[in-house]
């Protein structure tokens, strides 16, 4: 009976509902994971700017008396504690210090750690100097007098007012030995390669006994000559500048006592740490990041400025987008407006996909081996013969990069331009072909205006890809140290077959690939602070061309 | 209405009353049918549409009107697996014969959208696109038809001092008129019109069908309309369609008034549909 009557009245639902269906403890589990992606997010950008930015901050530096009398200067970078392993005390922790105490020259090493228990004490004397050397690394230690050939005068009688006005000359000295070694007989160097070349050029094209040879070569003869008497009357007053500010020193000594005599142009900077205010702290941290965005580096990379690194990165960079835009677009156009929709277009659109998959190196060795050596080499044949065997476009550069980088980065621009395509409403189309408009005009006119932004952003992604791109830019034309610009004053001003530097290799470089480590590490945080700083100026410039685009098609004023 | 009528009704031929019309058809079909893929969507249509009237298609939805709209001026050449047999004769011309140039066709048949689709562009811009499409370049004669085309959609007063304004402010009514002045900027002879009232309130309603009344004469005018109302107060002559058939057509008056055929007495009366 009670059965029949449970047929007839199947028991009632609850009005409960169980807490798996309520949904919050989704939303928890969500918002988790959205929070951790941010933390880690955000947290790496702290540590990368916090470390970035303390990097250049002067540090007070500490005279060490150690308990067997030696004495070190440093600045402190940091303490840990360790465990010891002495046989006497085989247990418990002991603690020391890392100190950058520069210096090189004299002792071979930049760094040093000091153990807590041998230290007797430490201070902080108001005479230690901090210099900034062009070669060797920091000095640090005490001003003992400033030479100008025959005259010496001790430390005691100049002001910090005399030494700036000192070290401003020697600049200028040194700015003026540069302008001749590296801009003028630069200059003369290439007028006589160019001689050479178009010497060469003709005895290729008339063979080295023809007639036109010999008048070519009278006539450059003459060229030559006086190149050549131009050059030697150059390197003498480049030899000579040189001697004379090879007179004017300054003699340091170290916390030991040894002294040192060093060209006055080979101080780069000069500050009494332990004396200075806030004021004169700042002013050096704005003069080192100054140096570090403008100048060109030193010393292995690890010092002295990055501007070559940034100016490369930026032109490898916007090269790859205006590569990589029409031709990603253009193949999008023709997959998504032109070709039937069939199994083959299928099949490229897979292919397309993966090919954002292949790893980054895959493109680099085929940059190298299609780009720079197939198609470059086949240039140098034609155009650059007479320079072989040493490879103008036969090698790696800044065209390739850009290539190579075009080539990884379609993926991202091709299915964000078919995305944006397919996103533009067909009634759109329609309206413009029932007007008379032929499938063409149509795209020009209508779809491709709709469907801007979304390439935009896709081309954001690809330049943001692109700048941080560092392993096939080795094989293709990035460089430790590049000498000249892809971008310069000499014609044809834009030289394309020139190897470069980027921010990306440069850390790779200065982090793992130089002498000291240590040394590299705030250089290291430094570059990628500036490398996200480049990469977001980039996407930054392109989204609010993407914005004004957005508002000039969808609303407002024309 | 017995199962048998209705089993028999697919093969019944095309019930023809008396047309108004005395200049003669502008476009006809002769025994055409159209397969999207292996589905059928049209089954021998034989009509003609007179020069100079409205003719408004009605029937039940995926009769095929809207189809067979958008056979005339060859937009279903966009849907892969279309296929079609007998003919569509405009001036004379067979519009499927392999020499025709579909674009030539399109701009003598200007079409008017379910949904107003105005380009992001200007409202000037929107009106002088066939212009544009068409290569003309003398800024004048552009504002001169953007200022006709405009005028004769009624739309002129409501704009003229922001045509360079994005289209896409416009009300919805207001959109649609614009679309319409764009279709007949470029003059084309005739004029389709897709359910153009479907997405507007009654008073946009009210105003685009006066409009189609003062462009008759002008142009050919085909009309699909799914609210019958509007197909008696707008048209001269109606098509009733049904499963991809023609099953009446004549002068609009006596489609809704004594319409011979079971299924469009039933229609017009809201039996179905």
């Amino acid at each position: 009976m009670a059965h029949k009557s449970d047929m007839e009245h199947p028991p009632r639902r609850s009005a409960h509902a169980p807490l798996s269906a309520r949904g919050e403890p989704y939303v928890w589990l969500l918002g988790g994971a959205l929070a951790g992606g941010v933390v880690m997010i955000i947290g790496f950008l702290v540590l990368v700017t916090y470390n970035g930015l303390k990097a250049f901050w002067p540090r007070p530096v500490a005279v060490i008396t150690m308990v067997d009398g030696a004495r070190t200067a440093g600045e402190m970078v940091r303490t840990e504690t360790y465990s010891l392993h002495s046989e006497a005390e085989s247990s418990g922790q002991g603690t020391r210090s890392l100190y950058r105490v520069g210096n090189f020259d004299l002792t071979s090493e930049d760094f040093k750690w000091v153990d807590q228990p041998d230290v007797k004490s430490i201070q902080e004397p108001e005479d230690i100097v901090l210099v900034e050397r062009l070669e060797w690394g920091p000095f640090i230690g005490t001003l003992v007098s400033a030479s100008a050939r025959e005259t010496t005068t001790a430390a005691e009688k100049l002001d910090k007012n005399d030494l700036q006005e000192l070290i401003n000359q020697a600049h200028e000295r040194r700015e003026k030995i540069q302008l001749i070694q590296r801009g003028v007989l630069g200059d003369v160097n290439r007028d006589m390669e160019a001689v050479r070349l178009s010497l060469r050029w003709a005895a290729m094209e008339h063979g080295g006994d023809s007639r036109e040879y010999a008048s070519i070569e009278k006539e450059k003869s003459e060229e030559t000559e006086r190149l050549e008497s131009e050059y030697a009357r150059l390197s003498e007053e480049a030899a000579r500048l040189d001697a004379e500010d090879a007179a004017i020193t300054f003699t340091f000594a170290d916390v030991s006592g040894r002294e040192i005599t060093i060209r006055q142009s080979g101080v780069v900077r000069m500050y009494w740490p332990n004396t200075q205010g806030i004021l004169g702290k700042t002013g050096v941290y704005i003069a080192r990041w100054w140096e570090f965005l403008t100048a060109e580096p030193r010393e292995a990379n690890t010092e002295g400025g990055v501007m070559p690194a940034i100016f490369g990165t930026f032109v490898m960079t916007v090269m790859m987008a205006l590569l990589v835009a029409p031709f990603g677009v253009m193949a999008a156009l023709y997959l998504r407006e032109y070709a039937r929709q069939s199994a083959l277009v299928s099949l490229v659109r897979i292919s397309v996909n993966n090919m954002a998959g292949v790893p980054s190196i895959v493109y680099g060795i085929f940059g190298l081996g299609f780009f720079a050596y197939g198609v470059g080499g086949w240039m140098d044949g034609w155009m650059y013969a007479e320079r072989l065997p040493s490879p103008t476009f036969g090698t790696g550069g800044v065209l390739w990069a850009s290539l190579t980088l075009a080539l990884l980065t379609a993926p991202v621009v091709i299915v964000a331009t078919e995305e944006a395509l397919s996103a533009v409403p067909q009634s759109a189309r329609e309206g413009s072909l029932a007007c008379g408009a032929s499938k063409w005009q149509t795209i020009r006119y209508i779809v491709l205006p709709k469907a801007l932004p979304g390439i935009m952003t896709g081309l954001i992604l690809a330049m943001a890809r692109g700048a941080g791109e560092v392993a096939p830019l080795m094989l293709v034309g990035v460089v430790k140290l590049a000498p000249e610009l892809p971008v310069d004053m000499v014609f044809p001003y834009v030289h394309l077959e020139r190897s470069f530097m980027c921010l990306g290799f440069h850390i790779y470089d200065v982090g793992f690939q130089s002498r000291n480590a240590e040394a590299g590490k705030p250089m290291v945080f430094m570059t990628t602070l500036l490398l996200m700083s480049v990469v977001a100026a980039l996407n930054a410039g392109a989204i609010i061309i993407r914005n004004r685009l957005k508002k000039r098609y969808v609303a407002g004023h024309f | 209405m017995s199962a048998n009528s209705l089993s028999h009704h697919h093969e019944d031929p095309t019930i023809r009353h008396e047309r108004k019309g005395e200049e003669g058809s502008l476009v006809s079909t002769e025994d055409f049918s159209l397969w999207y893929g292996d589905s059928q969507a049209l089954y021998d249509v034989e009509m003609a549409l007179e020069k100079g009237l409205v003719t408004a298609l009605i029937g039940p939805s995926g009769c095929g009107k809207s189809t067979l709209l958008r056979s005339f001026n060859r937009m279903n050449d966009l849907i892969d697996g279309l296929r079609v047999e007998g003919s569509i004769k405009f001036d004379g011309h067979d519009i499927f014969a392999p020499d025709v140039d579909v674009i030539g066709l399109r701009k003598r048949m200007g079409m008017v959208f379910q949904k107003p689709n105005p380009f992001p562009m200007s409202i000037a811009e929107n009106v002088g696109y066939p212009l544009r499409v068409d290569g003309v370049r003398d800024r004048k004669l552009i504002a001169e038809t953007v200022e006709r085309a405009l005028k004769s959609s009624a739309l002129w007063e409501e704009v003229k001092d922001r045509l360079d304004q994005s289209a896409l402010g416009l009300s919805g009514g207001q959109q649609q008129r614009l679309c319409i002045a764009r279709a007949i900027a470029a003059d084309p002879d005739v004029l389709l019109m897709d359910e153009p009232c479907s997405a507007l309130d009654p008073v946009a309603t009210a105003k685009i069908e006066e409009l189609i009344d003062e462009l008759a004469g002008r142009y050919t005018i085909v009309i699909v309309t799914h609210n019958m109302q509007q197909a008696a107060r707008v048209s001269h002559n109606t098509a009733f369609m049904y499963l991809g058939r023609l099953v009446e057509y004549g002068e609009t008056g006596a489609i809704f008034t004594v319409p011979r055929a079971d299924r469009t007495k039933e229609y017009v009366t809201g039996r179905f549909g």
